[in-house]
């Protein structure tokens, strides 16, 4: 079991508050997950020629200040801002998708959990009370974002197994189920090139969307590619830079609720975490048709 | 027997399951549901409980002998277990609707999705919309009636439970067939909605489905089937 949520703001109302929307919501799926946690904001977005990075430390009590300077040096480092001693997030002067290639090659130290204009990747190995005071979600503003609570089944719990996963230029991805071909699919990936970090077939199941949308998928077909490819139970929730999009496999064995308002349309894995919502007991709800691609967002998937 | 009223914003759901088993008989109201699990389960006498919003999972789960009426969605197996009584979902159902009910009567205005009444073991279902897919499966007895569509697999390695649809059928379950609508069965179908209280649905519309019986025992002949 796991828990999603995602939430899409219709209004600037809706908006200035995501955080603290997305923070109740994920507080609702905290017994669905209560070894990880994690969320995607998208907000502040940067323009062309810069990238939003997300950063964590893989070693103890690591400078930052040493960091932001490297980041300068080798970037064009602008803003950076130190969340605590593990996470800190930065803009640069440098595409994502160099910045995060940058980042891998001469910062081994870190682990780039996203690059993108928009997005932002928190997540940890802690429960999600804890992850949500940690990251002052709550205080967030943003037009959308997807969070994810995790009861591990598959892998160990740790920072690097916990949800979103970042899949490319401001794409992430939630999971909430278990894979059951995703060594195979592992190996074939590691073959196209795929460097993996955990033994986790979330992980998989996001570098299978990034490989698609690599080779030039659009994120529907990608996802669709989902239905033929990956043997097992799934609810995906897809972060996108415009909005996201929701994957259940055709059998339907992992829950998902849908809901619109004028204000906002959302997604989580149970209603109670909708109820939380302005309005959310007068919004249209609906469960989603197994095996069907929905998105929202100014741009089609 | 008296009244009752539980604001679940405000007290745990246990203390109206607690209310609810203490005065079997009585008549209790339900705010502010908001999603919650297992409300109004395990009733054993002639109450009657409405509940004013959206349930999560199990509501009205083995119930006996009570009325309860959810003015709302409910989340996975409304009325699992049901031994009697009567569960009304005025919105939709998730998955599991009814899930190995023994008796009762359970009626969903709107749709149920996958898995509706899977198991069932005697209880009546009747569904003014669609259900999903593998609907009644392995069915033991009792009635399905679903007055739209029905989704892929229904009736999946089904038992002697009788299911009834008006609408399409996205394709059979192994060993599910398509039987004769007889006049016995027109009135069953009649009977049933009468119960429901959807007296405009035309009961000869509908198309009976039922066990082929070739799962029954193990025939290598049939091993593809399994």
């Amino acid at each position: 079991m796991c828990g999603i949520i995602g939430i899409y703001s219709k209004s600037d109302a809706c908006s200035r508050e995501l955080g603290k929307h997305a923070a109740g919501m994920l507080a609702q799926m905290a017994d669905r997950g209560p070894d990880s946690a994690g969320l995607a904001i998208y907000r502040d977005p940067v323009g062309e020629g810069e990238a939003k990075v997300s950063l964590r430390s893989l070693v103890p009590r690591l400078e930052w200040g040493r960091v932001s300077e490297s980041l300068y040096e080798g970037l064009g480092l602008e803003r950076f801002g130190e969340v605590d001693e593990a996470f800190a997030t930065a803009v640069v002067r440098t595409e994502p998708g160099a910045a995060a290639a940058w980042v891998a090659a001469e910062l081994p130290e870190l682990e780039v959990l996203s690059a993108g204009r928009s997005i932002e990747i928190f997540k940890d190995a802690v429960d999600p009370v804890t992850f949500l005071e940690r990251f002052g979600v709550a205080e967030m503003s943003g037009s959308h974002a997807i969070g994810h609570t995790r009861m591990a089944t598959e892998s160990r719990v740790t920072p690097a197994g916990s949800h979103p996963f970042w899949t490319g230029l401001d794409l992430c991805l939630v999971h909430n189920g278990s894979l059951s071909n995703h060594n195979r699919l592992r190996a074939e990936l590691e073959r196209e090139g795929t460097v993996f970090r955990t033994e986790n077939d979330s992980e998989v199941a996001a570098a299978y969307l990034t490989w698609r949308l690599a080779a030039g998928n659009s994120l529907e077909a990608a996802l669709e590619g989902c239905l033929e490819d990956l043997d097992g139970f799934y609810t995906f929730a897809v972060g996108t830079a415009d909005g996201f999009a929701v994957l259940r496999d055709p059998i339907a064995c992992k829950p998902a609720v849908l809901a619109e308002t004028d204000e906002w349309v959302a997604m989580a894995s149970e209603y109670r975490a909708l109820a939380t919502l302005p309005n959310g007991a007068d919004a249209e709800v609906w469960e989603p048709e197994p095996g069907v691609v929905y998105s929202w967002g100014r741009v089609p998937v | 027997m008296s009244f009752h009223e539980f604001d679940l914003s405000a007290v745990p759901v246990r203390s109206l399951n607690a209310a609810l088993h203490a005065d079997a008989d009585g008549t209790f109201r339900v705010l502010e549901p908001g999603g919650r699990h297992a409300i109004a389960v395990g009733a054993s006498g002639e109450a009657a409980v409405e509940i004013d919003g959206h349930v999560g999972y199990y509501c009205a789960g083995m119930n006996q002998l009570a009325t309860v009426r959810i003015r709302g969605n409910c989340g996975v197996g409304v009325a699992e277990n049901m031994m009697s009584g009567k569960v009304v979902v005025e919105g939709d159902a998730s998955q599991a609707a009814g899930a190995t009910a023994h008796g009762g009567l359970l009626r969903i205005d709107g749709n149920a999705s996958a898995r509706c009444a899977i198991s069932l073991k005697g209880a009546d279902v009747v569904v003014r919309g669609s259900v999903g897919h593998m609907s009644g499966f392995m069915a033991q007895s009792g009635r399905l009636v679903v007055c739209g569509d029905a989704g892929d697999a229904l009736g999946d390695s089904l038992y002697e439970a009788r299911i009834y649809v008006r609408g399409q059928v996205a394709g059979l379950g192994a060993d599910c067939v398509e039987k004769q609508l007889e006049d016995e069965h027109r009135a069953e179908v009649a009977e049933l909605l009468a119960e429901a209280g959807f007296e405009d649905v035309e009961p000869s519309e509908f198309r009976r489905y039922g066990s082929a019986r070739r799962l029954y025992n193990f025939d290598v002949n049939t091993a593809v089937a399994y």
